[in-house]
């Protein structure tokens, strides 16, 4: 154990729907600051550890830990508050509403109007384009700005952790690129990524630590680096992220 | 894209014919009412009105005669659309259309009733402060009838949460009927009436020679309806609404509190609909239980005019359907020969939703559900 404490922590979680079960005794920490990522093919179980995170599945057994505190029966709104959020996967806008009510929702919980003002202005420069279209339903934007409008949207909630659920899919390749580098740049402003994706070669590449898991048990758990260089990964895993 | 492409011809079945037919015949029924009232306003005796009315001259419309009819479709048309802003938000956030919301307005109805008596009594309604009077009533009516809305969503509704739309459906009209049934059980089965207006209210006033009642009826709808804009469009509580209506695991992933948000969704549908019932109950003076189910319907109507989920569309909704229903028998079945028209109302009134789902079946400002929308 290190000596910082972890921001998040699962210890043993195990869920169910219904009688399968999804997780089987997973253990993961996240520390401040660190991009860690979590890999694992179709129906591995990384939603539902995103779910589990957030708490929209309430483990069967096992403890969800939010800087040293056990969260397991709090509600999302509880752990957004203390600093989780989400960029969903396919970004989920509301698509009704304009790009700015989108930017402001994510604030949703905040009362500190100057710094929702200047983080708003944070957000347009980190995206010009978002300013450019912030009267415009977001579900007109294309895929990329859709993407960069999600990431502002969780930005604005002030999180220490930024949980990412594939974000690399349903975009062109060139915006994948983009898509990672921005992820990175929000990481250097010292955020923590928890990042759960199937492409595990970009993944890894800008991840300092990952997890494999494998029909819902933690596999493998190494630096990115060591699991890269992993023969077993790359044969099972890598190959098939190659193949179709 | 899921869309069948039907090839002109292959592959219509009797049914659409059928529809055809349908859409055909409404739609050339406006178009030749409309000709023969234009026709009659400017000749009453010309040979197609003779023709319709066996001979005799047609009656040609007095230009004060339509002004009365198009205030009073205004008029009810407020109201309607008042009472379909409930329908509309509560279909927009949980995907089911509430029945027993026409019940609410009843309960605004019958709260006015006894507010106005008990105000009469004491010498406040048809004596000095008839507008305190008015406004303290719309007041106590808003906070019953959001009452209502809001207890019948936390013991009828909320505990259906997640299941298919059908039951929660089902469900609302039992909830309608067990309302109706309280009221009566409480109050007697027969008409109420509200104590009579003042003598300067009913007074016709201003160059246009409006009716007070009626001029006073379309302010409170029209401050209602504006307030409730301003809500739903300027305030954090609107926008969380509107985000619980699109996508309630991402509203909640924002923080945003779901449960609380449909019930406030619901409370204010029920201060809409509470403030349509004392409307009401100023203009047609008489309120008794089951006083909320034409209403009610009728607004359901406005809503899937307007396009259901839409606020501008339940309130253009509400008002094109007062306006049609109060214009249509004189201007469109009058001059067509039709007996009796001021009956046909209600008839026209669901001519013309069946018209709207003939033509455009989202409404006139509905949007086109996507596939996912509507799974």
């Amino acid at each position: 154990m290190s000596e910082a404490t972890p921001i998040l922590e699962f210890r043993d979680i195990n869920t169910h729907y219904g009688a399968v079960h999804i997780l089987k005794d997973v253990n993961l920490a996240i520390y401040p600051g660190e991009l860690v990522c979590l890999l694992g093919g179709n129906a591995s179980g990384k939603s539902t550890t995103l779910k589990t995170l957030l708490g929209m599945v309430t483990p069967t057994t096992g403890d969800v830990v939010l800087d040293g505190e056990v969260v397991n029966r709090q509600p999302t709104s509880y752990r957004v508050e203390r600093g989780i959020t989400m960029v969903p996967e396919n970004r989920r806008l509301f698509k009704r509403l304009s790009v700015l009510e989108n930017l402001q929702l994510g604030a949703y919980l905040r009362n500190d109007k100057d710094g929702i003002e200047s983080d708003l202005e944070r957000i347009y420069s980190m995206f010009p384009r978002v300013k450019e279209r912030l009267n415009q339903r977001a579900g007109t934007l294309s895929g990329g700005e859709q993407q960069m409008v999600a990431m502002g949207r969780a930005l604005m909630a002030k999180p220490r952790v930024l949980l990412m659920d594939e974000p690399s899919m349903g975009l062109a390749p060139s915006l994948v690129q983009t898509n990672f580098e921005l992820i990175q740049q929000i990481h250097q402003e010292g955020i923590a990524i928890f990042m759960v994706e199937q492409n595990a070669n970009m993944a890894l590449s800008i991840a300092d630590r990952g997890w494999v898991l494998q029909t819902g048990r933690v596999v493998l758990d190494d630096s990115a680096e060591a699991l890269l260089a992993n023969p077993d990964l790359r044969k099972s895993y890598l190959g098939e992220v190659g193949g179709p | 894209m899921t869309t069948a492409v039907r090839v002109k011809g292959a592959g219509r079945t009797n049914v659409d014919r059928f529809l055809t037919l349908l859409r055909v015949f409404l739609i050339g029924l406006i178009v030749v009412g409309l000709l023969a009232f234009i026709w009659q306003q400017i000749d009453p005796g010309n040979p197609f009105a003779r023709w319709t009315h066996d001979g005799e001259p047609a009656n040609r419309l007095t230009a004060d005669q339509f002004q009365g009819l198009i205030v009073t479709g205004l008029s009810q048309g407020a109201m309607y659309g008042l009472i379909a802003l409930g329908y509309s938000m509560v279909y927009g956030v949980l995907g089911f259309i509430n029945f027993a919301h026409g019940e609410v307005f009843m309960v605004g109805a019958f709260t006015g009733f006894i507010m106005a008596n008990k105000l009469d009594e004491a010498g406040y309604w048809e004596g000095g402060a008839f507008i305190p009077a008015v406004l303290f009533t719309v007041l106590i009516c808003t906070l019953v009838a959001t009452l209502t809305a809001v207890v019948m969503e936390r013991v009828a509704y909320r505990p259906l949460r997640g299941s298919p739309r059908l039951i929660p459906l089902i469900t609302s009209i039992g909830v309608s009927f067990f309302i109706q049934n309280a009221v009566i059980l409480l109050f007697g089965p027969g008409a109420k009436s509200y104590p009579s207006n003042p003598d300067w209210l009913g007074e016709k006033r201003t160059f246009l020679q409006l009716e007070g009642t009626k001029i006073l009826v379309i302010v409170v709808a029209a401050i209602s309806m504006a307030g409730l804009w301003y809500f739903v469009e300027r305030t954090k509580t609107g926008k969380a609404m509107r985000a619980v209506a699109e996508d309630k695991e991402i509203a909640s992933l924002m923080g945003i509190n779901v449960d609380r948000t449909i019930v406030t969704t619901f409370a204010v549908g029920g201060a809409m609909a509470g403030i349509a019932g004392i409307l009401w109950g100023l203009l047609f003076r008489s309120v008794i239980a089951t006083t909320g189910f034409l209403p009610g319907i009728k607004a359901f109507t406005a809503a899937v005019v307007g396009g259901v989920g839409n606020l501008g569309g339940a309130m253009a909704g509400g008002v094109s359907l007062g306006s049609a229903e109060a214009l249509a028998p004189l201007v469109l079945l009058e001059p067509l020969g039709v007996d009796g028209v001021s009956q046909l109302r209600d008839a026209v009134a669901f001519t013309l939703l069946i018209l709207v789902l003939l033509v455009k079946p989202t409404g006139l400002f509905g949007e086109r559900l996507s596939a996912e929308d509507r799974a």
